[in-house]
């Protein structure tokens, strides 16, 4: 088990599959609300769906849309299930709170170099602490 | 977050259920954001009217009231919504009624729209209906706090006019606008409005293309930093530094620029960096600007072109009367489509001087409020677009799946005219 601390900016436990990216994440003309898939043609999780997992990624790109985008995924059911993400802006923190989902900013060691796709990764939205079991190998999903 | 006490009544619902959900909201997310305080806002710009599936979904279950307090005010209940505190105006919104029939955009949100502007107008809100909102009235003032949502006009609004606004959400302008409270962060605070990077044109930077070129250019080399550019810039008017910020905010998500001795918070290279010393310029010269040119163009292999789009961000006079020139006395192409995106403001304007006639006449279309971004729809059929707009080049063939050429706009409008793209970086 990996323990990494940041700051709680949502409040809240929850335990689930990640899902990393090194790339920053687009709400307008990246992500589909409808599937809670990313997809911006160029991104390296394009297609991918991040419902019910814990999105860690570097920060948000793109419109103002952002957070309406990432509340709609809330309103639809496919939000993620927590996030962890490093560069705080308007548009991300605004998102994570409108997603309403245990939000970790700011972890060291960096969080999209430190935990993999597949991991189990519990995010504590109130302590800012995210705790990882590395997944077996072969068993990224 | 210190509250003041007029802030924690907010909070505690001596103003109404809104009002508290509002500051409620603000309160979690000036926390989440660090801020220490809030501050006081006259001037909001955010969306409210313009359908998608989810708020469809909420006017069905509950109205605009429930609309706008779950999507703008992040309530889970519906809350009587009472008139905007502050003055409080509505962005782009999706396609009205002059667009009906020439897209597949569907005619129910059209409908839904008309009832959501007469929803808000009732309680205040300014349905400007575009992205350029300082085009048509709303000017702030120097170091004007503001809630304002649309990135090209958050780096407008900081850049040009020298207000602060950092880029907001349709939920926080929604608190802002019930409120009259934004947290004091980020843009707001004088010390991160300096430039941390300088980028050095080496090249002339002239004409509109030119000058969305070097936007995307330094968009991309600095992505949400602070750039101050120098070097051979020439004729930055409005609708010159229009495009420019809006490609800074499309390659990359600048929010505030500087152009030392054009810009007001910017009367010299030094006093951009806030009396630091600058640091070493990124060289913009000819094989940058051929790259970004190259980068622009790489959407588009057909050049049979069947729909040209000017008027992103939305026009301005300046531009309306350069395109009607251009078309004065022709016909378009058989095989294209020509739409001309304003505000609707500026729309009576085009009328009077006869340019939209002129437009008309050629076969063109003069469309206010939205675009084929915003409202994901174009003409039908659509294979390849052609269009002055650095920000549309990149966006819509990812949103709408076309190809997509980038070039002058008398280009354009000739690529309009004949059905063929003949652009070229001279």
């Amino acid at each position: 088990m990996i323990e990494l601390t940041g700051r709680g900016i949502v409040g809240g436990v929850v335990r689930a599959s990640a899902l990393v990216t090194a790339e920053p994440i687009s709400g307008f003309g990246g992500i589909d609300v409808a599937t809670g898939t990313v997809i911006e043609p160029r991104h390296e999780l394009f297609g991918v769906c991040f419902t019910g997992r814990i999105l860690v990624f570097p920060g948000a790109k793109g419109s103002s849309g952002w957070s309406s985008f990432f509340q709609s995924t809330r309103l639809m059911g496919t939000a993620p299930a927590g996030m962890v993400f490093d560069v705080v802006t308007t548009k991300a923190v605004l998102g994570a709170i409108l997603t309403r989902v245990p939000t970790v900013v700011g972890a060291e060691p960096l969080p999209h170099r430190t935990i993999r796709t597949g991991d189990t990764v519990e995010v504590d939205g109130t302590s800012g602490r995210i705790r990882v079991w590395p997944a077996v190998d072969g068993s990224i999903g | 977050m210190r509250l003041t006490e007029q802030e924690k009544r907010m909070r505690d619902g001596d103003e109404g259920d809104a009002v508290a959900a509002a500051m409620d909201l603000l309160i979690r997310y000036g926390d989440a954001l660090g801020a220490e305080r809030l501050v006081e806002t006259r001037n909001v710009a955010g969306t409210m009217t313009q359908p998608s599936p989810a708020k469809a979904a909420l006017v069905a279950e509950g109205g605009w009231e429930r609309a706008f307090a779950v999507i703008n005010l992040d309530s889970d209940r519906t809350l009587d919504i009472p008139p905007m505190r502050v003055p409080t105006c509505q962005l782009q919104h999706g396609f009205g009624a002059d667009a009906e029939g020439l897209t597949a955009y569907p005619v129910q949100n059209i409908r839904m729209q008309d009832e959501a502007e007469s929803y808000f107008t009732d309680r205040g809100v300014t349905v400007l209906a575009t992205c350029t909102p300082y085009q048509v009235g709303n000017v702030p003032a120097r170091d004007e706090h503001c809630a304002w949502m649309e990135s090209s006009a958050v780096v407008y609004a900081n850049s040009v006019l020298g207000a602060r606004t950092n880029c907001e959400g349709a939920a926080s302008t929604g608190a802002a606008s019930l409120t009259g409270k934004i947290p004091y962060w980020g843009n707001h605070v004088p010390e991160n409005r300096y430039a941390t990077h300088h980028v050095s044109a080496e090249i002339d930077v002239a004409d509109f293309r030119e000058w969305g070129m070097l936007g995307y250019f330094v968009g991309e080399a600095v992505q949400e930093a602070r750039p101050a550019v120098t070097g051979r810039l020439h004729a930055a008017g409005d609708s010159n530094l229009k495009h420019f910020g809006a490609a800074t905010a499309t390659s990359g998500g600048v929010e505030i620029y500087h152009l030392p001795g054009v810009t007001p918070e910017a009367p010299t290279l030094e006093a951009a960096f806030g009396g630091r010393s600058p640091v070493e310029p990124i060289r913009y010269g000819k094989r940058e600007r051929a790259a970004v040119y190259e980068t622009l163009n790489a959407q588009g292999t057909s050049t049979d072109v069947d729909f040209v789009l000017l008027g992103c961000p939305h026009a301005s006079l300046e531009q309306v009367a350069e395109i009607a020139q251009l078309l004065d006395g022709r016909r378009l192409s058989t095989s294209a489509q020509l739409w001309v995106m304003l505000p609707r403001a500026l729309a009576a304007e085009s009328l009077r001087a006869g340019w939209t006639r002129t437009i008309m006449r050629a076969g063109g279309h003069v469309l206010t409020d939205s675009c084929p971004a915003m409202s994901r729809a174009a003409p039908p059929g659509t294979r390849v677009m052609a269009t002055d707009s650095a920000k549309q080049a990149h966006y819509l063939p990812a949103i709408l799946g076309i190809e997509a050429w980038f070039g002058t706009t008398a280009e354009c409008v000739d690529a309009a005219l004949t059905g063929r793209w003949r652009g070229e970086l001279a």
